[in-house]
């Protein structure tokens, strides 16, 4: 990221890497140190596959795309979630330490199951275009929209499910059942959809509780660590206004 | 029994129509807190006016009992702004309990995460949740004596409730409490919210900067008591009353209560 930081190619880094695994009845949770040569434009990414081809072939970590895409790699990076893929290691002190999200269920030392919880939030938030009709025809011509429209759902799409916003967040610790900053910003995106049938009215069944909108205490946590800059806190505040105005 | 309440006990609740009330405890949180900062702010400049001397603090004082409109001190009326402050308080707490860590485990998880995190504005909330614990008792007991002893104010029965009955330390605590607390709190709404719309950053620095402007003005003023309550602890019990007033203020005072000065006396 800055230039200045050009990696030092001899520097040797430490990586202490919380181990557990819950499948094992006597697995239990604690902090294993790595040394590794730091390389050049080195990733987290990188050197987590590193100590797993030349040091331990046991260590659990997740990835698919490797460029910030997926949002499969994300994990807590000196107690901050992050992309393991988009973090140089050239931008991190020598001693790094790496734990799994909080929140999500632990499949083992950094991989965590986001896919499942992100798929039981959509199911319960209704995270789908609901049409006008229920069997769309497929050959008549899709109904036009607005350039700025798109552009705006386009912006408020890019959210890639990481997971970074929900571990973030001081609120879902606390309460589980909470829908995080990534379900109400799914609300949004379908309340700026002009296809979506639904009114405030049914958002507010879906999202004004204490799970929902006014659980969030604006920490501003999701914010600050969302990898895709996504504008979380107006984002948020936007559907507070929303769904107080109902009452 | 109503259907409905006989569906939540039920556990059913999720398939009735959702509640509105979420939505108004979140707009009633947040504008008992508005009113509750702009009045602390507000009453630390009252308070504050023994900085000018001890006739501005009697002046501060006198107007609020309506001594200048009614022909006489009434300190009835200040025991009925006590007495909404403290119903809006108690309403602002209780909404507040919504959102405190409920039991070990939330505050231990939270605890944990936001050291973790060395994230600022997380920080912030659990100094609010300490702060407003505190509060909890602190401006209990200080509403509750405004409430039934209203008379009891003024620059040396003030001075003296700080210095000779020992309240000093009571009065410090509370004052590093509601000011971080209200500080963090109106800032926290501006976030909520998204309004007023200046930049976070800005509005970062303007609650430092608000929150130090009146910490200082509350030490000084909190001095200012202590250096009066001192030097008044020999006459304590003793009443303020200014020699005589300045001319403008003079003509306000109820008859007869300060001499008059009409022009022709000062002409002679
Ligand atoms: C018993 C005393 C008090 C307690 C227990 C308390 C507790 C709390 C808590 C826990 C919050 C956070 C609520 C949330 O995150 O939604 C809060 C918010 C706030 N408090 Fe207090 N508080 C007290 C007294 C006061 C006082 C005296 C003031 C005035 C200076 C004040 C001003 C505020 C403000 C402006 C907010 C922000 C409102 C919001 O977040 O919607 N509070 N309070
Ligand atoms: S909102 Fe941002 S942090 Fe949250 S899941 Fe989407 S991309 Fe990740
Ligand atoms: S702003 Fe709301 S959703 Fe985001 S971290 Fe804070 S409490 Fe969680
Ligand atoms: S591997 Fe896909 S986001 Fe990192």
């Amino acid at each position: 990221m800055s230039a200045e930081k050009t990696p030092n190619p001899s520097r040797r880094v430490t990586l202490n890497i919380l181990r557990y695994n819950p499948q094992e009845a006597e697995s239990e949770p604690r902090l294993q140190r790595y040394a590794l040569e730091e390389a050049d434009g080195m990733t987290l990414f990188i050197a987590l596959n590193e100590l797993r081809e030349h040091q331990d072939p046991t260590l659990q970590f997740d990835f698919v795309c490797r460029a910030g895409i997926c949002g499969s790699c994300a994990m807590m990076v000196n107690g901050r979630p992050r992309l393991a893929c988009r973090t140089l290691v050239a931008d991190l002190p020598s001693e790094t330490t790496l734990t799994p999200l909080p929140f999500f269920e632990l499949i083992g030392d950094l991989s965590v199951n986001t896919g499942k919880w992100m798929r039981g939030m959509s199911e319960r938030l209704e995270t789908w275009l609901h049409a006008r009709e229920t069997e769309p025809d497929l050959g008549r011509i899709e109904e036009r929209m607005q350039p700025e429209t798109a552009e705006a759902i386009y912006e408020l799409d890019r959210c890639i499910e990481c997971g970074c916003c929900v571990a973030a967040c001081g609120t879902a610790q606390m309460r589980p059942d909470f829908v995080g900053a990534v379900g109400l910003g799914k609300i949004v995106r379908f309340r700026a959809d002009p296809r979506d049938t639904r009114d405030d009215d049914d958002y507010f069944e879906l999202i004004g509780d204490d799970t929902g909108v006014f659980g969030c205490m604006s920490l501003l946590a999701c914010h600050d660590v969302c990898p895709k800059s996504l504008p979380l806190k107006t984002q948020i505040a936007f559907l507070r206004r929303k769904m107080a105005l109902i009452a | 029994m109503s259907t409905s309440a006989l569906i939540v006990q039920s556990g059913l609740a999720d398939h009735l129509r959702k509640s509105r009330w979420p939505a108004r405890l979140d707009l009633l949180q947040s504008g008992t807190g508005l009113i509750l900062a702009l009045f602390m702010w507000g009453h630390m400049f009252f308070v504050a006016s023994i900085l000018l001397g001890e006739t501005a603090m009697w002046t501060v004082t006198r107007m609020f009992e309506g001594y200048f409109f009614f022909g006489g001190a009434r300190p009835r009326l200040v025991s009925c702004v006590a007495a909404g402050v403290l119903l809006l308080f108690v309403l602002h707490a209780l909404l507040a309990l919504r959102k405190f860590p409920a039991n070990y485990r939330q505050y231990r998880v939270l605890r944990a995460h936001v050291r973790a995190m060395r994230h600022e504005d997380s920080a912030l909330w659990i100094w609010q949740v300490y702060t407003g614990f505190a509060l909890f008792f602190l401006a209990s007991a200080h509403l509750y004596q405004m409430l039934v002893w209203p008379q009891n104010i003024g620059p040396y029965a003030s001075a003296d409730r700080v210095w000779s009955d020992g309240l000093w330390p009571f009065y410090l605590l509370m004052l590093l409490a509601v000011e971080a607390h209200g500080g963090i709190g109106l800032y926290r709404l501006a976030m909520k919210w998204n309004w007023p719309r200046f930049s976070r950053n800005f509005l970062k620095k303007l609650k430092w900067g608000l929150t130090g402007f009146f910490l200082i003005l509350g030490l000084m003023t909190l001095g200012a008591y202590m250096k009066i309550g001192f030097e008044h602890q020999a006459r304590y019990g003793e009443r303020y009353r200014p020699a005589e007033l300045p001319a403008w203020l003079e003509r306000l005072a109820p008859e007869g209560d300060f001499p008059r000065r009409g022009p022709k006396e000062n002409a002679s």
